[in-house]
């Protein structure tokens, strides 16, 4: 079934072209993911893409299993985890790699969305390849936060209780909309229901989605560090081997850091009181969600007002779907762009300081730096991006990528 | 050079911002009110850490003894207890004297004596029960208590041996925190006014294996025994680490090696 670069596929395998005759699934893996021409100078964070896919297949294989084993239940739901843990053959395995794997699982993502804006991604052409990528993000985020309300422990339950709440902030159908959620006047066994079904159907949107996600990929092909589009052959490799191979190792590396978490630190990462039993007459001294919701959660305390705090926290991603149009510099990549290079590297601080914010309790000084961190971060986006673009003086480009390349290794 | 200066000042204010965070969060996180409690060093703890057998037979005498009369256990079974290199005869010595409630053939309740397929029996039929028995708070089950608490063993361990009696405390103490005769003083517990009575003294129970009972041995043997109640699976997960790890970077050294192989003709 060997082919050259650029012409159809001949499949001799006679089975083969007969099913591609009909049905051409060999003939789009062959364009797709072997001869498709990618710009030759990717660097690792380019890796994160199929990292990113590694973990969602991950998470949906160990999470088939655990659902096999788990009891949707309030009086049981919590007995059921352990039971997985404890009494299901190889189950704590399973377990420990779900739970890890959320966290490893937006690690990457959060790479990925990095790495995007540092190199201009999003820009024309591929404005909608982004914004299918914000939308992957939300639906991340809203299965991550009902799969951590089905063990029922003291943070699921209150975490849940915390966020289905912000609801209510909704004039007039606010507290509607948050019984309607509920099932019920509070929280309980229809919530936890309604979420487990959500927590098994979502992921397989979000597959639908990165389906589309890729598909728009594939239109123009990715950005790389130097934004410039490929101009030729000399400037692409086919997918296959060189990225194939360069994607499987970034793969097995970054495994090898989960499996470090997973297997010698698998409760470092989650909070100790979500191995108390849900108890809706005890409220934790604090409410915190898992780190990965942290920054966002931040945002949510800093307004003073519960309904601008929502407004502000969804704002926070509803900036990055129109981020296309935020950004006016006409070039892609940081490596050219000289202040932005810098503003890049402050708003990543700028999240970190709010994941801090978000960690401790809103009291003393916490409360005006994740204020100031919160103005910040709607600075950048709403404020410097437009206008940076314009003043903004770019370095010179190298006129191709196989320049940039060459330049490179000969200096 | 405007834009020089421009981008080198956004990268120092980016180092002070981050500078400034990271001073800001340490501090606040070693301000905490509570007393941590002291690290000490576990037999379990650290990649290749396992747990201590004698250790957590000598906790499971303490806990049968001592703890059972309030705390359930109910996520364990007694044939859990083999795990700890007891053959099943040791552990059915051990529980020839439990009896648990079940229904007869009639569909009567009944109690009749353990089997090693039984779940640990609870010292009260119900939670309200529980409750009443102990001034209206329920003793929280054991099962998990060791991952439950954010210290994990060393705050168990602190808090068995952290309580200190009335007459020793000081008079800004009991100002401070409102304490009066019937109130149970914990250096470690959050509010320091815990509703469990010291559980432990020296010679509380007498050790099979000659080990002397201070107060000490036996908190630190029966937090060994409650870690590994906690989870009993980790020599297992930490075996298997080292195994996938070992794999792994094997596996990521040929990748390595065959990726720069096909990428040497365009280097």
């Amino acid at each position: 079934m060997a082919s050259s670069h650029g012409t159809p596929p001949v499949f001799n395998n006679k089975v083969i072209a007969w099913i591609d005759h009909r049905l051409p699934i060999f003939s789009y893996i062959e364009k797709e993911y072997h001869t498709f021409p990618t710009p030759r100078n990717f660097n690792y964070f380019w890796n994160f893409g199929a990292i990113a896919t590694v973990m969602l297949v991950l998470m949906i294989a160990t999470g088939v299993v655990l659902a096999t084993n788990y009891t949707p239940h309030v009086l049981m739901a919590f007995d059921s985890v352990e039971r997985i843990d404890r009494d299901v053959p190889q189950g704590w395995l399973i377990r420990d790699l779900h739970m890890n794997g959320a966290s490893f699982f937006f690690i990457a993502v959060y790479v990925h969305i990095f790495r995007g804006m540092y190199y201009g991604s999003y820009k024309a052409p591929r404005e909608l390849l982004w914004i299918l990528g914000v939308v992957i993000f939300l639906l991340m985020m809203a299965t991550a936060f009902m799969g951590y309300v089905l063990p029922w422990g003291q943070m699921s339950f209150w975490g849940a209780t915390v966020i289905t709440s912000l609801f209510s902030a909704i004039p007039v159908v606010g507290d509607s909309i948050v019984t309607w959620l509920w099932g019920g006047f509070s929280i309980g066994n229809p919530t936890l229901n309604r979420f487990y079904a959500l927590h098994y159907l979502l992921p397989f949107i979000i597959v639908a989605v990165v389906a589309l996600h890729v598909v728009a990929l594939h239109v123009h092909g990715s950005n790389n560090p130097t934004g410039i589009d490929p101009k030729g052959p000399q400037d692409t490799v086919p997918f296959h081997p060189y990225y194939t191979m360069k994607d499987g190792f970034g793969v097995v590396v970054f495994l090898i850091v989960y499996s470090l978490v997973a297997f010698f630190g698998p409760d470092m990462l989650g909070d100790a009181a979500n191995y108390i039993p849900a108890d809706p007459l005890v409220t934790p001294t604090h409410i915190v969600p898992e780190w990965y919701f942290l920054p966002f959660y931040a945002i949510l305390r800093a307004v003073p007002d519960k309904l601008g705090g929502v407004i502000a926290m969804f704002g926070a991603i509803a900036v990055l779907f129109v981020l296309p149009w935020l950004d006016t510099s006409r070039v892609r990549s940081s490596t050219f762009r000289p202040i932005y290079k810098w503003c890049m590297l402050l708003l990543v601080i700028d999240v970190v300081v709010l994941g801090f914010c978000g960690a401790n309790p809103p009291a003393g000084f916490w409360i005006p730096l994740s204020q100031a961190a919160t103005l910040y971060y709607f600075f950048h986006f709403l404020i410097l991006l437009p206008v940076l673009g314009k003043i903004e003086r770019p370095l010179p480009m190298p006129p191709s990528i196989a320049d940039a390349v060459l330049k490179k290794k000969a200096g | 050079m405007r834009r020089l200066i421009v981008s080198g000042a956004i990268a120092l204010a980016a180092l002070v911002t981050g500078a400034g965070a990271l001073i800001i969060g340490g501090g606040a996180i070693a301000a905490g009110t509570e007393a941590h409690p002291p690290k000490r060093s576990w037999h379990f703890q650290g990649p290749f850490g396992t747990y201590d057998r004698a250790a957590a037979q000598r906790g499971y005498q303490v806990y049968a003894e001592v703890c059972a009369a309030c705390h359930s256990l109910s996520l364990l079974a007694y044939r859990n207890l083999m795990e700890l290199g007891l053959t099943d005869n040791q552990v059915k010595g051990l529980i020839k004297d439990i009896v648990v409630p079940d229904l007869n053939d009639d569909g009567q309740p009944i109690e009749r004596p353990a089997r090693l397929s039984d779940s640990f029996r609870k010292p009260f039929p119900n939670m309200a029960a529980a409750a009443a028995a102990n001034n209206g708070k329920a003793p929280p089950d054991l099962s998990v208590i060791v991952k439950a608490r954010e210290g994990g063993a060393n705050e168990i361990y602190a808090l068995l041996t952290g309580y200190v009696p009335f007459d020793k405390l000081s008079p800004e103490q009991i100002k401070e925190f409102a304490v009066t005769k019937d109130d149970n003083f914990n250096t470690y517990f959050p509010g320091h006014k815990i509703a469990m009575p010291p559980p432990l003294a020296d010679d509380k129970v007498t050790y099979a294996d000659g080990t002397k009972a201070t107060l000490g041995q036996q908190a630190s043997d029966v937090t060994e025994f409650l870690a590994w109640a906690s989870e009993p699976w980790m020599e297992d997960r930490k075996r298997t680490g080292v195994r996938v790890i070992l794999f792994l970077l094997a596996l990521a050294g040929l990748m390595y090696a065959v990726k720069r192989q096909v990428w040497s003709d365009k280097h």
